[in-house]
């Protein structure tokens, strides 16, 4: 493995690696005072987030310092970008001054596989960290890693994910990687927030969340991206919130064993109430928790190994 | 993980140990540790016992368990996987971890005995020491192994040895155990005869 671009084609045996490095890494570092590896001594990451992010930028930064790598942090803000310079030479410079890994968050859907074509034969790989609509692969490995934690196992489970799938990357690269997994998808959304072509997906869709409800071993809600909207989704945020939010009500309706996630950030009494986020059956500050180490498992499964012959 | 299928009917590969040969060995060593680390006796110390993984971590079961047996004195038994801490990651393929499992009241100002199956260059042997100085502070390390093959790297020596075997860099050392390969033995291939 040398990019990290999205979890579609994402072989399962490879995915069930790097879940499995990031339990290992997480039982290793528990209670532990210095947690810190040695074992990407000597390797450099670089961020470079065209996006706000909070979780997805600082778990990666503690994933990497907490293996010895040097991580650098560019934001577009403060970099060349400011003064006009394209994706391309920026990447091209952060790689002849000696990245081993570019990690990268941009609005365009397919900038991290443009990244990946133009660092080809320079050695320099790439972790997309969100791209547009488009993917999130160590969102949805998290996700997983998360699922896996709680449910046991993921194979046979009936996951839903809620709300704005149309714009989320978070949803496609769920989709991709827990069917993989052997989960049963459905998503639950209104007509207006599905893509088109989702009836190739390997999901079931539904426009009606009360009935999945009492079905469900998880349930994933999506945030509203209002800045990706333009136009009329949906009439309003209350009306949103009572046909697809994850009220008290509806959380009574899920089985006793069923698991909460959100990919935060989230919008509270919006697509999910206060006392859902905080009960005990939401695993939302453990998928944070959870990032960090399945983002140093992907770390360790791109930079730790013998370079491969290009 | 699978068992590994070695050396039964391979005219390349010799016997070093039988299954009997390696029961004895390893009761031998148990008696060293207990001896050296005088269990029996007076306490002293707190003795661990760390395996490294694959092969180190049961054979450190089995010492733990014949030492309880010769001594009545019951000894932590852990396990220390050194891949994170090895120095020659990047020159080999991406390996899997293998996992790491303190004893409950952790190593620190205990006397911790390294096992492993084969001593050969001590690398093996460098990273653990690493591996555990993040772990705690050990009062003492010390390095008990079935088989010394000689070839050392670094200025590493063990000591419990069950067996010295000199070989060749071309020879291979196969350590099979019941609770991975299903058997006992230890058997000296030759690297080029395939």
């Amino acid at each position: 493995m040398k990019h990290l671009l999205s979890t579609d084609g994402l072989d399962p045996a490879q995915a069930t690696a790097v879940l499995d490095t990031a339990d290992t890494l997480k039982r290793t570092l528990l209670g532990r005072e210095v947690r810190k590896l040695p074992t990407l001594r000597g390797r450099t990451v670089v961020t470079m987030f065209y996006e706000n992010s909070t979780r997805t930028r600082v778990s990666f930064e503690v994933a990497g310092k907490w293996m010895s790598a040097d991580v650098i942090n560019v934001s577009a803000g403060g970099s060349s970008v400011g003064k006009g310079e394209s994706l391309r030479d920026t990447a091209l410079t952060l790689s002849a001054a000696g990245a081993d890994l570019v990690i990268v968050r941009h609005p365009a859907s397919g900038a991290a596989h443009r990244l990946a074509g133009w660092l080809e034969g320079t050695g320099t790989g790439v972790v997309n960290a969100g791209d547009g609509m488009h993917e999130h692969p160590t969102q949805a490995l998290l996700d997983a890693a998360t699922l896996r934690e709680r449910l046991g196992t993921i194979a046979g489970r009936r996951i839903a994910i809620v709300g704005d799938v149309l714009h989320s990357r978070v949803a496609r690269s769920n989709v991709h990687l827990l069917t993989a997994l052997g989960a049963e998808v459905v998503l639950v959304a209104p007509p207006t927030l599905l893509p088109t072509g989702v009836e190739n997906w390997p999901v079931s869709v539904s426009h009606d969340l009360d009935p999945e409800l009492p079905a469900l071993d998880a349930v994933m809600m999506l945030r509203v991206q209002a800045e990706r909207m333009h136009g009329g989704f949906f009439p309003s945020a209350r009306e949103y919130s009572i046909a697809y939010g994850l009220s008290e009500r509806r959380f009574k309706q899920l089985p006793e064993h069923a698991v909460v996630l959100h990919p935060g950030p989230m919008l509270r009494g919006m697509e999910i109430a206060a006392a859902v986020a905080d009960s005990p059956r939401a695993a939302i500050t453990e998928q944070v928790r959870n990032g960090v180490h399945v983002r140093m498992a992907v770390l360790y499964h791109l930079l730790a190994g013998e370079e491969e012959a290009a | 993980m699978a068992p590994r299928v070695r050396g039964a009917t391979d005219p390349a590969e010799r016997e070093l140990l039988s299954a009997g040969d390696v029961a004895r060995t390893i009761a031998r060593m148990a008696h060293q540790i207990i001896e050296k680390t005088s269990l029996g006796g007076e306490p002293t110390r707190p003795v661990v016992l760390l395996g490294i993984p694959s092969r180190g971590a049961p054979l450190a079961r089995r010492l733990a368990g014949l030492i309880a047996e010769f001594s009545d004195v019951r000894v932590p038994v852990g396990a220390l996987d050194t891949t994170l801490y090895r120095d020659d990651l990047r020159r080999r393929p991406n390996r899997p971890l293998e996992s790491t499992t303190l004893p409950e009241g952790g190593i620190d100002d205990c006397l911790v005995v390294l096992v492993d199956d084969v001593l050969f260059s001590g690398r093996t042997i460098r990273a653990a020491l690493d591996a555990l100085r993040d772990a705690g502070r050990p009062a003492s390390v010390q390095l008990a192994v079935l088989v010394d093959r000689g070839h050392r790297e670094l200025p590493i020596r063990a000591d419990y040895v069950g067996k010295n075997v000199p070989t060749s860099r071309t020879e291979e050392v196969h350590v099979c155990l019941d609770e991975l390969d299903g058997r006992d033995g230890v058997y000296l291939r030759r690297e080029d005869h395939q």
